[in-house]
């Protein structure tokens, strides 16, 4: 049974294409910030363990710890905790804004975390053949690491984003818009039937098309 | 020219490798053999320089590589080109690709790392193949790509690292028939670490016995194998399997040089019938070694069997060893 209190299905989309629109344009600013931050990150960490280019112990276990940090708490909790941060810089704690600094902390250390595993499967003999023609380790970590590592850095960036969404729904739910902040606001809290079944099939269309693209891509990347 | 010196390599109180000294005179082809835990792969990985020696010098063209560090010793790497086990290619990048990558690194500009990959390619026989990824080729075409990267960068040694493990036996000769075309072609001098036995026989000039983490043994192979006596000689050139002694007792025999080609009928009418087992007899040069196992009469004065055979110009030594004893009883 369809409620009487929706909208009716001509008019969702006027609700529903701006909050894609700034779904969209959260996930694709974190995640310029993810792949930024996080990309590098992760090649600190793998590059300063035992397997890595220039191990070095200290180094290695502080930026390790700092990472597991962004993956410790629950997202809502860590959106809640980080609040006085966000209202800090950005002077507001609800639109579109209030979204970016907790995704880009649990982006960044998911990201740094996938691309350390990435990067893990490229055999050390490999990065050896660099060595022993007198490459650099910048040209070993770009020409080597990278390069080989490519399709699992595209799969791993697949996840992110799928996770980036998921979370931008999740930060709806404290007003920071977007699909998510449409779903919880008007689809669960008004009734609008309507609303809810847009949302849920938007959200779904879109991860099964990012999905679909990234594995499509890992695929031609591998030889 | 490589000149190895005093080379030792310890991790903590374990010495891995322990004064090795190796020398490989321009356009020769070394080997280094031995079973595996010896140090052959630290070995190679302290030649090729991702190790530092403990002490010890690795000179090529009169510089000491391993006194180097940072930037120097990055440069350096170069001297030694290195064709890893299993070839070591990057999998996302064409054979081409794979050739041309030390090139890149280190700034040959494009025209001639074009060329260059074009020459090594033909000159290991795969320029069919340059665009192919490394999952479209056997094992045998990777390793042709792996060691044309080795000498991408025209390093003076090629350190081939267990090259031919895991191949089968045709891509091994096939292999190590185009190591030795370089070899004489480019006259470049190449140290070949290996397990195998065959590798040494087919291809070395020079062979070491590394066990331990100790060169046991060496020497030229045509001198090594005419050692009468010595565990890498029998190695190298292995007696086949001796067959039941039919009561009789065995003896091993060695002749080196002049020995007369009669002989084995002369010792015949001292010794009673002389039954062959095994034989191999290899000519080294100008002169011929031999090395015999032989079944004679038991009740034979074992001091007169050793003087009849030294007149005739042959070492005579009963076999005591475990395992023909074994065969004896056995039979």
């Amino acid at each position: 049974m369809i409620s009487l209190l929706s909208t009716p299905w001509p008019d969702v989309d006027d609700l529903l294409l701006p909050a894609l629109g700034e779904t969209v344009r959260t996930v694709v600013l974190v995640m310029s910030i993810v792949v930024l931050l996080g990309g590098p990150l992760g090649l600190l960490i793998f590059n300063t363990s035992p397997l890595g280019l220039r191990p070095h112990r200290a180094v290695n276990v502080s930026i390790s710890w700092i990472a597991n940090l962004g993956r410790s708490l629950p997202f809502l909790v860590l959106m809640a905790a980080v609040i006085p941060v966000t209202k800090l810089v950005f002077g507001t704690t609800i639109g579109f804004k209030a979204a970016l600094i907790p995704m880009s902390i649990a982006g960044v250390a998911f990201f740094a975390r996938l691309t350390e595993n990435a990067v893990r499967e490229v055999p050390r003999e490999v990065l050896d053949v660099g060595l022993a023609s007198g490459s650099n380790r910048w040209q070993i970590v770009r020409g080597i690491q990278l390069r080989e590592a490519l399709p699992g850095l595209v799969a791993g960036l697949t996840l992110n984003v799928i996770a980036m969404i998921e979370y931008s729904a999740i930060a709806g739910a404290i007003g920071a818009g977007g699909i998510g902040y449409l779903a919880v606001n008007n689809g669960y809290r008004r009734f609008d039937d309507h609303v809810m079944i847009a949302c849920i099939v938007v959200l779904i269309a879109m991860v099964q098309a990012i999905q679909f693209s990234g594995d499509r891509l890992v695929r031609a990347l591998t030889h | 020219m490589i000149e190895i010196s005093g080379l030792t390599k310890a991790y903590g109180d374990t010495r891995v490798l322990d004064g090795i000294d190796l020398t490989v005179a321009d356009g020769q082809i070394a080997a280094v053999v031995g079973p595996s835990g010896a140090g052959k792969s630290t070995l190679a990985r302290c030649i090729n320089l991702l190790e530092r020696p403990t002490s010890g010098s690795i000179t090529v063209s009169g510089q000491d590589l391993a006194a180097l560090s940072g930037k120097q010793l990055r440069l350096a790497r170069r001297e030694i080109g290195t064709v890893f086990q299993s070839a070591n290619l990057l999998r996302r990048l064409t054979a081409a690709q794979n050739i041309a990558l030390p090139m890149r690194h280190q700034g040959v500009p494009e025209a001639e790392i074009r060329r260059r990959v074009g020459d090594l390619l033909e000159r290991v026989g795969m320029l069919q193949r340059a665009n192919h990824y490394p999952s479209q080729l056997s094992g045998g075409q990777r390793q042709r790509v792996g060691i044309a990267r080795g000498l991408a960068l025209q390093p003076s040694v090629l350190l081939s690292d267990e090259a031919t493990s895991g191949l089968d036996p045709d891509a091994t000769r096939a292999i190590l028939d185009l190591l030795t075309e370089l070899r004489d072609d480019l006259g470049v001098t190449i140290l070949v670490i290996t397990h195998e036995m065959d590798v040494v026989r087919s291809i070395a000039d020079h062979v070491a016995q590394l066990d331990h983490g100790r060169i046991v043994e060496q020497g030229a192979v045509a001198d090594v194998v005419r050692r009468s006596d010595s565990p890498l000689s029998r190695a190298l050139l292995p007696m086949p399997t001796v067959p039941a002694a039919d009561g009789r007792r065995l003896w091993t025999l060695r002749y080196r040089g002049a020995v007369s080609p009669v002989w084995l009928s002369h010792a015949g009418r001292d010794l009673g019938d002389i039954a062959v087992l095994a034989a191999l007899v290899e000519e080294s040069g100008d002169t011929s070694v031999g090395r015999l196992t032989v079944g004679l009469d038991p009740r034979l004065d074992e001091r007169r069997v050793v003087d009849v055979l030294a007149d005739l110009g042959l070492a005579a030594e009963p076999v005591t060893s475990l395992r023909a004893v074994r065969a004896e009883s056995a039979a």
